[in-house]
């Protein structure tokens, strides 16, 4: 038998879960769990130098292992400051346990000292959440939260502990602590909808294939890509898919949507059926719904029953894990070269093509974007912020694997950026991090250089700089008649500076008399560092579906 | 920033739907279920509440008019983590009619 109390016990519970990094800050409301967290051997702790960095460090964690990351904070503004990394990781499927202080039972209700209600707050943004009532129900609670966050589609589960749960004293015997979660079994397959699958995309004259995150999330990309090359489908990526099939694979069209080529746009319009697996029609991937792939058929295969037919009716609805789907699917697809069907494929890319001026200039956005990739291999991962910068990348890094590519697709944080490439950098030490961000972002989680400098990790920041909230201006200057408000700063930031001041070395390629060796040279010393690069503010993000319009609506590029 | 641009949504029709559902009987239950049809703007006409068996569980009743949206909210219900179950019942269910006499 053995005495613990609350706190102690969940650090033994997180211990053998198997978690050995865990982003946070204390603060008085979880002072116990950081108490018993310094007597852990295995639990690494990172400090983070505010709340809504420990949510996307474990969410850089989480993106790049697939296994579900805990990021802690004490109660009121700790907990408010976790809620948008939590319904980024909600919005993206992204499996967190996130931990709360509470104030003591006895005084919840009561407007105490850092009382909120966080368990009240998160609702509508986790998968679940849990308001702990005794340490008894933490034995139960914690692995629920970890098998909750990893089954199914992944997502955010919060448990907010009150102090005195945590300091609850509870005997025990070691035979008594739970087995360490494991995920729900897949659903069953259902047999005819798969055959039906089978025989739409046998029969189909022009199918596209259209993969998701769920693709990604699901360790289906192989299957994938067998799939595209058995059949003969062109595949399509959503933001969140990019990595599942090589960019530079032969069947790959790249991106679609708002900002995907025209000729990807175009080969969608034009299929016959689309095989879409663990994607769900986001609005910006598909544009105005109704005249997207108005002669297609819809076979759709995702492991959340409320994606199907939510946004556009499947012909063929299959609720599945992703992976066990295609397993069972390939057997059943014929061979097939499809000739005609990739040829005119060929054609329209060759007629509309993505393009990218500047590409050899070091010193314009594709061309910085194109540099960094030439001076990397596939092995580095690579994150964003969010804003044109991110589109960018979007459309011209050379995805080649899942999970090398760490963005905030749906809820599109800005800030997302640093915290999460030093998530990732956590998980995956000896991997190159590159962290693509623009101004406006960088500054929304800048703090977070702190902690970079303090754990030393092989982080490089690309800072595209325009000293503007590029999205806004270019929209401001496209859709609301050139009035341009509030999209540009007056004064700029030396970030150069502000880097070496919270002590990681900083390059700024703009004063650099050969760009390209600077990049490199920065990207291949080890540890952190900044790399500033000044861009053209009249530079847009092209093509673009404008608001509204269907996606072969797009204007430029 | 960009106006995310839906197609007009149809109107709720006038039909009424009873939906049964069986739950875990805990606070907090009843707010991730209202929270579900608050913020689709999905109104809940009626509400009734009650523990069944030893009180680990309850049964809860809800009626709302028929929507297009309802199938999808049902889904939404399915995928909560306390919701057991979900029957749907059409408007001639007497849970809510047997309580009329209270409301008048």
């Amino acid at each position: 038998m053995m005495q613990l109390n609350g706190a102690q016990l969940m650090v033994r519970l997180l211990e053998r879960q198997g978690v050995r990094t865990i982003a946070g800050i204390p603060g008085g409301a979880i002072l116990p769990f950081y108490d018993a967290l310094s007597g852990s051997d295995t639990i690494r702790h990172v400090l983070a130098r505010h709340e809504q960095g420990a949510g996307f460090m474990a969410q850089g964690m989480a993106r790049v292992s697939g296994v579900p990351q805990v990021c802690i904070a004490s109660s009121g503004p700790g907990a408010t400051n976790l809620v948008t990394a939590i319904a980024d990781a909600c919005l993206d499927s992204i499996p967190m346990v996130v931990i709360t202080g509470q104030v003591p039972q006895a005084m919840i209700g009561t407007d105490a000292f850092q009382e909120v209600d966080i368990y009240g707050i998160t609702v509508p943004i986790t998968k679940h959440n849990f308001l702990v009532r005794s340490a008894q129900e933490l034995l139960e609670v914690v692995p629920d939260a970890f098998r909750i966050a990893m089954s199914g589609r992944p997502g955010p589960v919060l448990i907010d502990v009150p102090k005195d749960v945590q300091n609850q004293l509870i005997t025990i015997d070691e035979g008594e602590l739970p087995a360490p979660a494991v995920a729900d079994p897949a659903p069953q397959l259902d047999m005819a909808a798969l055959e039906a699958a089978a025989h739409m995309i046998n029969a189909a004259e022009q199918p596209v294939l259209y993969l998701g995150g769920g693709v990604v999330a699901s360790g289906a990309a192989p299957l994938a890509v067998q799939l595209a090359e058995q059949a003969g489908l062109p595949t399509t990526m959503t933001l969140m898919g990019l990595g599942a099939m090589p960019i530079d694979h032969p069947l790959s069209i790249g991106m679609l949507g708002m900002h995907g080529a025209r000729y990807t746009n175009f080969v969608l319009e034009e299929s016959d059926l689309l095989i879409v697996v663990g994607a769900r029609f986001d609005d910006r991937a598909i544009g105005r719904a109704t005249q997207f792939c108005p002669n297609a058929k819809i076979v759709h295969i995702d492991i959340d029953a409320s994606e199907l037919h939510k946004i556009k009716s499947a012909h063929v609805a299959l609720h599945a894990n992703v992976k066990c789907a295609l397993e069972a699917l390939l057997p059943r697809v014929q061979a097939k070269p499809r000739e005609r069907w990739l040829a005119q494929v060929e054609s329209l890319r060759s007629r509309f093509p993505m393009q990218f001026p500047g590409q050899d200039d070091p010193r314009s956005h594709y061309g910085l974007i194109h540099a960094v990739a030439s001076a990397l291999d596939d092995e580095a991962i690579v994150a964003t912020d969010v804003g044109q910068h991110q589109m960018w990348v979007a459309q011209a890094y050379p995805f080649r694997r899942p999970r090398q590519w760490l963005t905030s697709g749906g809820l599109g944080t800005m800030g997302f950026g640093l915290p999460t490439a030093i998530g990732a950098a956590l998980a995956e030490p000896d991997r190159t991090v590159v962290c693509f961000t623009g101004d406006g972002s960088f500054k929304m989680n800048i703090q977070e250089l702190a902690t970079l400098a303090e754990e030393g990790l092989n982080v490089k920041i690309v800072l595209m700089n325009n000293n503007a909230l590029g999205l806004v201006y270019q929209q401001q200057t496209l859709f609301y008649g050139k009035r341009l408000f509030a999209s540009r700063y007056r004064t700029e930031p030396d970030f150069v500076k502000i880097a070496e001041g919270f002590g990681v070395p900083a390059v700024d390629l703009d004063k650099a008399e050969d760009p390209r060796a600077a990049l490199a040279e920065a990207l291949h010393a080890p540890g952190p560092c900044l790399i500033h690069a000044t861009i053209d503010r009249e530079q847009f993000v092209y093509p673009m579906v404008p608001p509204g319009a269907a996606n072969t609506e797009m204007i430029g590029g | 920033m960009i106006e995310q641009v839906a197609d007009p949504m149809p109107q709720a029709g006038i039909a009424k739907v009873v939906l049964e559902l069986d739950v875990n009987n805990h606070p907090g239950v009843m707010s991730h279920i209202c929270n579900l049809f608050a913020r689709r703007a999905f109104n809940v006409e009626g509400i009734l509440c009650m523990p069944v068996s030893d009180g680990k569980r309850s049964r809860i009743w809800l009626l709302v008019f028929e929507d297009h949206r309802l199938e999808q909210m049902i889904r939404q219900l399915e995928k909560l983590e306390d919701v057991l179950n979900v029957r749907r019942h059409g408007a001639e269910h007497e849970v809510f009619e047997r309580l009329e006499g209270f409301f008048h």
